[in-house]
């Protein structure tokens, strides 16, 4: 007893929790406090290395964290309570899951004796996220927390990254057990991620990248989350190939918007040369991206004349949707520098000459095009607006889900990976916010910009006032449209215009509920002004929330119609009754 | 479930479906089953057996032996889904190393009597079921083997008075010297 009692070792569960916290490198968590983590918040309360950010409704935390992680490439950390602190977490852990997203959640739970009899707050979190978490674990005793929180970062940020929750009952959080700092064998022996590419499949690939006639490289979030490396290399390989380049929606960034192989974003609002290179190729090199719905559109049209190849950390990725011709099951950055070397070592940049100068008749579509008006501001305008005065600068974006998430990515040009935040895979309407107070807390002192929707701002609205708190001066870029517009769009476009309650009725007045939460409120009506609007936006270093009034029914296009190929895509100038008719006939039944 | 969860197949697509029995090997946790059963409902797999039981038990090893149906393409799914489970050491394809011996334990009830008990008797002793229970009106016959004859025998039981059946779903091993 008395030699324990000088044990460092020895502590309760609540200090094993920070203490494997800080062990881990954790120097911010985001979180809400209640019954079943009291003992937690006890522990946070007496020390200083770890800050803790005190959210408004955990969603935010969850949120937070994800725009933490994306942005520095370490896991977010969530902490709540049980019951409904826990339940709150299942759409951040969700979007995680979806978007590969490393988060480690801890969660408070009643205590083990009450477990089962439908106590006070009592869930089965464990239950509940077991679909919605890479792995979980409900801890029931002390000595098995410090092995159990170790290996909960290991699983959350190798691999595939993903979200994790470990489940502490109130009991565990009090008892004294034994602590000890990570060691390898604190994971599943059933648990290893394969890391290096199978080199007579990276031969293959070497050997149809250098035969291709009509390249194209479609790299996805998986780059960016694989490391500064990937992304180096990827950026490399175009160089060395001179191969065309597009990029899913998580992916932006991870080769340079301004880079001269870029084709733009390809899929369902993809450009119009993105998407037909796709469809065209002989060669495809997909890095890092799971041939999402989005971004196939009609499978069985899904580039028909092209050897495939694909490189991807998570094997049931491969032949999921697509069937491909090389898989190279690995990490990205691994692989592409295996790739690397040996295409240096044996072959010779294809001539592919011919390839760009169709690539050039379809970039001559112009497929962003949208008419400037003197008289309303256009969302793409405000947009390219927002990118011209932020360029440069030290920025990262984060969005909502809708119309105004489409053109960010289609408008804003990203040089850098990290720097953009997105709901990708769950589409969470009410990421962006919280995402943006996530991203802030991790860079103080850099532009912190959330393109928003009229509506899904109001989904976390409330941390605002967590923003202010710890006076995280984030920008809420509103496009406000009074329109839930994609919505609007879908039902413009196959529901005969029907605007089922897509209208944005009675609307918060914007810039009064900035100065209720105490931060700051701007509005801007017309074109002329918005420039000098974002310049005071930028310069103000509080929050602001910017009501940015844009065209109420503007369409966001290109658009591939859901379920049509790619080369069956709806241009804005094309956009006429009749062939929108036309080209989404059909498809209502599909998301 | 012939496709794979993708939103834009919505027409069947027509694969033809196959049948394969997978052993996985997991550590032996709390929740591994619902871990496992929750993938197949919630990608709209198809489980047509499931057994598991720990077989190693030092190592906190237990065997899961599933039998589900889908094209080639979701049955590859189905195994590398399983595979990145945390928990999950192997999955092994008993169907396509085509060296693996089936079986499965049913227990039969049966009542009737007269020529009706006689011909129950006859039959279970072709096809090498025991009788384990016997009252003057009823058996319950016990037989083991793969899953086509325990559904033979059923079906001949059941105009002879088939009462109820208890079965134990699929166990698979592979053939030869080798472990999985
Ligand atoms: C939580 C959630 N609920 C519903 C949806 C469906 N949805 C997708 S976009 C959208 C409208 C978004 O409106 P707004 O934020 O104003 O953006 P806009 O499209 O007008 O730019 C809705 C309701 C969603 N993505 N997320
Ligand atoms: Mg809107």
């Amino acid at each position: 007893m008395s030699d324990k009692s000088h044990d460092p070792n020895q502590m309760t569960g609540a200090a094993m929790i920070v203490r494997a916290l800080i062990d881990h490198g954790v120097t911010d968590i985001f979180g809400y406090p209640g019954g079943a983590v009291l003992p937690i918040y006890d522990e946070i309360f007496q020390q200083s290395h770890i800050q803790h950010i005190l959210v408004r409704h955990e969603q935010g935390a969850g949120h937070a964290a994800e725009g933490y992680a994306r942005s520095t490439g370490k896991p977010g950390v969530a902490l709540v309570t049980s019951g409904p602190g826990a339940t709150n977490m299942v759409t951040p852990l969700t979007d995680a899951l979806m978007d590969s997203i490393p988060l480690v959640c801890i969660s408070g739970q009643v205590p083990t004796h009450l477990i089962g009899n439908d106590a006070f707050q009592e869930c089965d979190t464990v239950g509940i996220t077991r679909p919605c978490t890479k792995h979980n674990w409900l801890v029931r005793d002390v000595n098995d927390l410090a092995k159990v929180l170790h290996e909960a970062f290991y699983v959350a940020t190798s691999g595939r990254p993903g979200p994790v929750l470990v489940d502490v009952p109130k009991d565990v959080q009090f008892a004294t057990g034994t602590y000890h700092p990570p060691r390898k064998s604190d994971v599943h022996r059933s648990y290893a991620p394969r890391l290096k590419g199978d080199a007579t499949q990276i031969r293959k690939a070497v050997a149809l990248l250098a035969s291709a006639k009509r390249p194209v490289i479609y790299s996805g979030g998986g780059v960016i989350n694989s490391g500064p490396e990937a992304t180096k290399l990827l950026r490399e390989l175009v160089e060395v190939t001179g191969f065309p380049i597009t990029s899913t929606l998580m992916g932006l960034g991870a080769y340079p918007a301004s880079g001269k192989n870029w084709l733009g974003m390809l899929g369902m609002h993809g450009t119009y040369e993105a998407n037909m290179t796709m469809h065209d190729c002989d060669v495809m090199l997909c890095v890092g991206a799971r041939f999402d719905d989005r971004i196939t559109g009609r499978v069985d049209a899904f580039s028909p004349g092209s050897k495939k190849i694909h490189i991807d950390i998570d094997p049931s990725s491969i032949n999921k949707n697509i069937r491909v011709d090389v898989p190279i099951i690995g990490d990205c950055g691994n692989i592409l520098g295996d790739i690397l070397q040996v295409f240096k070592a044996e072959a010779k940049k294809p001539d592919i000459k011919s390839w760009w100068q169709q690539i050039a008749q379809w970039r001559a579509r112009n497929s962003l095009y949208y008419k400037k008006s003197n008289d309303v501001i256009l969302p793409q305008h405000a947009i390219q607006s927002l990118f011209e005065q932020t360029r440069g600068k030290d920025t990262y974006i984060t969005t909502e889900v809708g119309q105004h998430q489409m053109w960010a990515a289609q408008f804003y040009g990203f040089e850098e990976p990290h720097r953009w935040m997105t709901s990708g895979g769950l589409g969470t309407m009410g990421y962006g916010l919280p995402a943006a107070v996530g991203v802030q807390v991790a860079h103080p002192d850099s532009l912190v910009i959330d393109i928003a929707g009229d509506a899904s701002v109001q989904m976390t609205m409330q941390e605002m006032s967590t923003a202010v708190q710890y006076e995280l001066p984030i920008k809420i870029f509103i496009l406000n449209n009074q329109y839930m517009g994609m919505v609007r769009q879908w039902q413009q476009l196959l529901h005969g215009n029907r605007l089922s309650h897509s209208y944005s009725e009675a609307l918060p007045d914007f810039v009064k509920l900035a100065e209720a939460y105490g931060a700051v409120g701007l509005q801007v009506h017309k074109p002329a002004d918005l420039d000098g609007a974002i310049k005071e936006m930028i310069s103000v270093k509080r929050p602001v929330l910017f009501d940015c009034r844009v065209a109420a029914l503007e369409n966001c296009f290109p658009m591939i119609p859901s379920g049509k190929a790619h080369n069956e895509m709806l241009l804005p100038e094309q956009a006429n009754d009749e062939a929108t008719a036309k080209a989404f006939a059909g498809g209502k039944a599909l998301v | 479930m012939n496709q794979p969860a993708s939103a834009y197949f919505i027409e069947d697509r027509h694969d033809p479906n196959e049948t394969h029995t997978l052993a996985v090997l997991v550590q032996n946790e709390p929740g591994v089953l619902a871990r496992v059963i929750g993938l197949f409902s919630g990608r709209g797999y198809n489980i047509e057996s499931l057994t598991v039981s720990e077989t190693e038990a030092q190592k906190h090893l237990s065997r899961i032996t599933i039998v589900t149906t889908g094209t080639p393409m979701v049955i590859e799914q189905i195994k590398h889904q399983l595979d990145r489970m945390i928990p999950v050491y192997r999955v092994v394809d008993m169907t396509l190393t085509k060296r693996s011996i089936e079986r499965e334990l049913a227990m039969v009830k049966v009542r009737g009597q007269g020529e009706h008990r006689v011909e129950a008797l006859r039959l279970a002793d072709a096809f090498r079921a025991r009788v384990i229970d016997a009252t003057t009106e009823s058996f319950v016959f016990e037989i083991t083997g793969n899953t086509d004859k325990i559904n033979q025998f059923i079906d001949l039981m059941r105009p002879l008075g088939l009462v109820e059946v208890s079965r134990t779903g699929v166990a698979a091993i592979g053939r030869g010297p080798e472990g999985m």
